[in-house]
């Protein structure tokens, strides 16, 4: 009783193969079958189906990288981006230098001072690529959603050090209004729909 | 006799020209047709869809250096390529290449010479170019190489039997070597063809092809997941490409045997002239041996052997021995 428990209830089924044949005879019935059954065809076929897909029905595989890029993930952690608040168009950050804190590889860099209002106003701020681990913590811990990453993955670049600047990384004013929010963790591609197939298993 | 001389020249020097492009030009349709039954693009990038890509390889091969490991047998070492390209462009010298056209009111036949023993000449040709490979691997010194010479024997004991023995039936029927002849036997139209009354033959003939070109699925001479590269281990540069070259042109050339002896030659098919239909035919025949790439496993050398000597040949002589007992009733 014990040991069908452990049993799944699943529907196994085994496939259905014949024995290998060992004698001579046998093997060559073997390939007369193959052979006649026409299962060589069968490749051709499909090659042949696969080649016209690619061609008339656009299931080209190859994406032309450079010129043309696959949809990338909002959870994707790649080079930071310092968003505006939308209605006034100032930057978010408030200076309270918690991503500084928080940042494990220590490459955040950040000066604020009082301005004349006795506001807090962000004099310097970058971040070290060579050494940011793109671990997110920084995008994670800011109260104001002002840093947050964004989707540029290529960033090989001829020097270790590669320091970005505040004024680089914040949203350009007059592309105030292509800023985009990040979606959140949990967040799914913009493709998702097109990337969801039956699965294999249907059968 | 001096206009035949000079004739036979041109049309030898044209041939070589047009052949080593075309065999060039099929590198690029077989990256091409690999790619797209692989839902790959293949050659893109160099010129309009990828067509200066020969020429970028054609550059890349002239300035490699140019390379003869330190143990190897210098001069077989550089034989071998030569005798690989040139074999398969000699084996050409009898194959008529298109029907007679007029230019500048002179009647051309275009083929070198239409020698009486056509046929056999062509396949005597091809096989000594199996003499590529076998010295090639041998004299470089490599264990790779030396594998692949001895799958050239294997692959040569097994396949020429084959060959021989699956034209002899249409030659019976024929009753000459000259491929002419074979071309004016299926003047009729698409119901005189060989193929239909020596179908097997066909089949035959077809899979020795392969072995011969030493194409998918009996690429046994330079299997790359196997033995690296085979006789080609050690080669570089223009070598190199010299064994490409033959092996294409051969491929072309097995394409106008099968189109010739089985599927009606260069005559007019219907409302297509004649040098059209054979075009289209070796197109096809050449677009088969890159669609089986795509499609089919290689087999063993011993499967090679064992398909060979206790399949083909026994059904070869059959059909020899039948083709000779209905022509005899
Ligand atoms: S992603 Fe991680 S390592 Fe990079 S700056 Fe933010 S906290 Fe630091
Ligand atoms: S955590 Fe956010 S608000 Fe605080 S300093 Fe960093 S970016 Fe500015």
């Amino acid at each position: 009783m014990s040991e069908k428990k452990r049993v799944g209830v699943q529907n196994y089924r085994f496939i259905e193969l014949e024995p290998t044949p060992t004698t001579a005879w046998g093997k060559f019935k073997r390939v007369l079958k193959r052979s006649v059954k026409l299962e060589l065809f069968v490749g051709l076929k499909v090659t042949f189906r696969e080649m016209f897909k690619a061609l008339f029905m656009g299931e080209m595989h190859t994406v032309k990288y450079p010129l043309e890029k696959l949809p990338i993930s909002p959870r994707y952690r790649a080079i930071h981006e310092m968003k505006r608040l939308l209605e006034s168009g100032h930057y978010r950050c408030i200076g309270c230098g918690l991503c500084e804190k928080i940042c494990i590889s220590d490459c955040i860099r950040m000066d604020t001072r009082y301005d004349e209002n006795q506001r807090k106003e962000v004099v310097e701020y970058t971040i070290n690529f060579g050494r940011c681990i793109f671990c997110g913590y920084c995008a994670e811990v800011c109260p104001e959603l002002a840093i947050t990453h964004g989707g540029r993955y290529e960033t090989a670049s001829e020097q270790r050090a590669s320091f970005s600047l505040f004024e680089d990384m914040l949203t350009p004013i007059d592309k105030l209004k292509e800023q985009k929010e990040y979606p959140g963790f949990g967040a799914i591609s913009p493709n998702a729909d097109e990337n969801i197939k039956k699965t294999p298993l249907a059968y | 006799m001096d206009g035949y001389i000079i004739g036979t020249i041109i049309k030898a020097v044209l041939i070589l020209l047009i052949l080593s492009a075309l065999a060039g030009f099929g590198t690029y349709l077989e990256r091409k047709v690999l790619a797209f039954m692989q839902r790959r693009l293949g050659p893109y990038h160099v010129g309009p869809y990828g067509l200066l890509q020969i020429l970028a390889d054609g550059i890349k091969l002239f300035t490699k250096e140019d390379f003869i490991p330190a143990g190897a047998n210098r001069i077989i070492f550089m034989i071998a390529p030569a005798i690989t390209a040139a074999t398969a462009f000699i084996a050409l010298a009898a194959v008529p290449l298109l029907p007679e056209f007029t230019i500048f009111g002179i009647k051309v036949r275009p083929i070198v010479s239409d020698l009486n023993i056509g046929l056999l000449f062509v396949i005597a040709m091809m096989g000594v170019g199996l003499y590529g490979p076998l010295l090639a691997g041998m004299a470089q010194e490599n264990k790779w190489g030396l594998l692949g010479s001895a799958r050239t024997a294997v692959q040569f004991l097994s396949y020429e039997v084959v060959t021989g023995l699956s034209i002899l039936a249409p030659i019976m029927m024929v009753g000459s070597l000259s491929l002419i002849d074979f071309n004016n036997y299926q003047a009729g139209g698409i119901s005189h063809w060989i193929i239909w009354k020596q179908p097997l033959a066909f089949i035959l003939f077809l899979i020795s092809g392969y072995a011969e070109t030493n194409r998918t699925p009996f690429d046994l001479l330079e299997h790359e997941a196997e033995i690296i590269s085979g006789y080609a281990t050690e080669y570089s540069g223009l070598r190199w490409g010299m064994f490409f070259i033959g092996e294409y042109t051969n491929m072309i050339t097995i394409g106008f045997l099968a189109s010739l002896i089985f599927l009606g030659g260069f005559n007019p098919l219907g409302f297509i002239p004649g040098g059209i239909a054979i075009i289209l035919k070796v197109s096809f025949f050449f677009f088969l041996m890159l669609w089986i790439r795509a499609a089919w496993p290689h087999i063993r050398p011993d499967q090679l052997m064992w398909l060979c000597w206790k399949v083909l040949m026994p059904l070869a002589v059959l059909n020899i021995l039948i083709t000779g007992i209905v022509m005899m009733v």
